[in-house]
């Protein structure tokens, strides 16, 4: 789909462009912009690396196992239908603790290794157990502590204090999730009772 | 707010303390792990390189053709509804599609208004709320082979919804709006 959208919109943006009488102006923004995205990764190449690496302690240190082995009391709250000490524990905390923390690379086999578990759980069905819509709409809302890229992003555009925004973001960030569990929990309790009735 | 204002300060301060803290007490080689690390930074950014030139250069033809403006004009009555500015309607949008492409629109907010206005406040909280809400459903229901998902996507709106509500509110809170 982005591949036929990228090219309509060039083509769109190029025929707005000569209607409005500013055809000249096509090549300047294009150069500026592709000059402007490899500037904007050299700023992001420092802030990012600065993170990981950080992280790395982290994971090396211990801390992020620890944080898992936290997680899981909420784990038994939210996904009641997984049994205590099953595989797919492992995976959704991690899953939870990288995306918390803001690494995407390292969520995303932890999550798609927890789905495969709660698929088996679920007996290898083609539909979604209410397990996996709590731990997909959960992931989505995505808690994150904080948003490393866009204060590579506010910094690169000259903001005063990129990292102002990290304690609204976090305000934000936690109401959309705490929105995420109270539906999941409720859908979990009407499609029980719908089942029973 | 001001509460807030002491997280933001404070905040990356003590993740340093805690981290570097804990590895000196485990007696890690605490350098050359964090350098080890840091080469996945490197690897990230240099994997979205590509894909943000060409999101970026598509949307500065589209800023300079003047199409954004047509665009933020043509859905101006929903933001005079919602008091949500029209500016951040097509971002928080293409958001949930892909993050690239939202990262471009992002950036040329920043250019147009500043990072430190309103509307490039906003717009930050905004994006560090959301996520890419289609795109990891695919992704995920996809590898594991489910077709019916009930009400995951209904649940991940809301989520989203809420979570923009709140930033709206968040923001112009702070500034007194």
């Amino acid at each position: 789909m982005l591949n036929k959208m990228w090219g309509f919109l060039i083509i769109l943006g190029i025929c707005i462009a000569a209607f409005n009488g500013r055809i000249g102006n096509i090549s300047t923004a294009v150069i500026d912009s592709s000059r402007e995205a490899v500037s904007l990764c050299i700023t992001m190449l420092g802030i990012m690396s600065i993170w990981t690496g950080l992280m790395n302690i982290a994971k090396k240190a211990g801390i992020i196992d620890s944080l898992t082995r936290g997680m899981m009391p909420v784990l038994r709250f939210l996904f009641p239908g997984v049994p205590k000490g099953h595989k797919a524990n492992e995976y959704i905390a991690s899953n939870m603790i990288s995306n918390m923390l803001g690494l995407g690379w390292a969520a995303t086999p932890a999550g798609l290794n927890a789905m495969k578990e709660l698929k088996e759980l679920n007996g290898q069905k083609s539909i979604a157990s209410a397990d996996m819509c709590t731990f997909l709409i959960v992931n989505i809302s995505s808690l994150q502590l904080i948003p490393v890229n866009i204060i590579a992003y506010r910094t690169q555009y000259g903001s005063v204090s990129p990292t102002d925004i990290i304690g609204m973001g976090l305000l934000a960030t936690t109401v959309s999730t705490l929105a995420g569990v109270v539906f999941s929990v409720i859908a979990r309790r009407l499609a029980k009772i719908r089942k029973h009735t | 707010m001001n509460f807030l204002y002491y997280l933001s300060d404070g905040i990356i301060p003590f993740i340093f303390i805690i981290i570097v803290g804990y590895g000196l007490l485990n007696r890690i080689n605490i350098f050359d792990v964090f350098v080890e690390g840091a080469v996945d930074g490197f690897k990230t950014v240099y994997k979205i390189l590509p894909t943000l030139i060409g999101l970026m250069a598509m949307v500065g033809i589209l800023r300079i053709s003047g199409s954004l403006d047509y665009l933020v004009s043509l859905i101006k009555p929903i933001s005079r509804i919602t008091g949500f500015p029209s500016e951040l309607l097509p971002l928080t949008v293409i958001k949930m599609f892909s993050s690239s492409a939202a990262t471009s629109l992002l950036i040329d907010i920043y250019k147009q208004y500043g990072p430190d206005s309103y509307i490039g406040t906003l717009a930050s909280v905004i994006m560090s709320c959301s996520e890419t809400v289609f795109y990891t459903m695919s992704i995920y229901f996809v590898t594991a082979k489910v077709t019916k998902t009930r009400y995951t996507l209904l649940g991940a709106l809301f989520a989203t919804i809420a979570g923009i509500a709140a930033s709206l509110a968040i923001v112009r809170i702070h500034y007194k709006l």
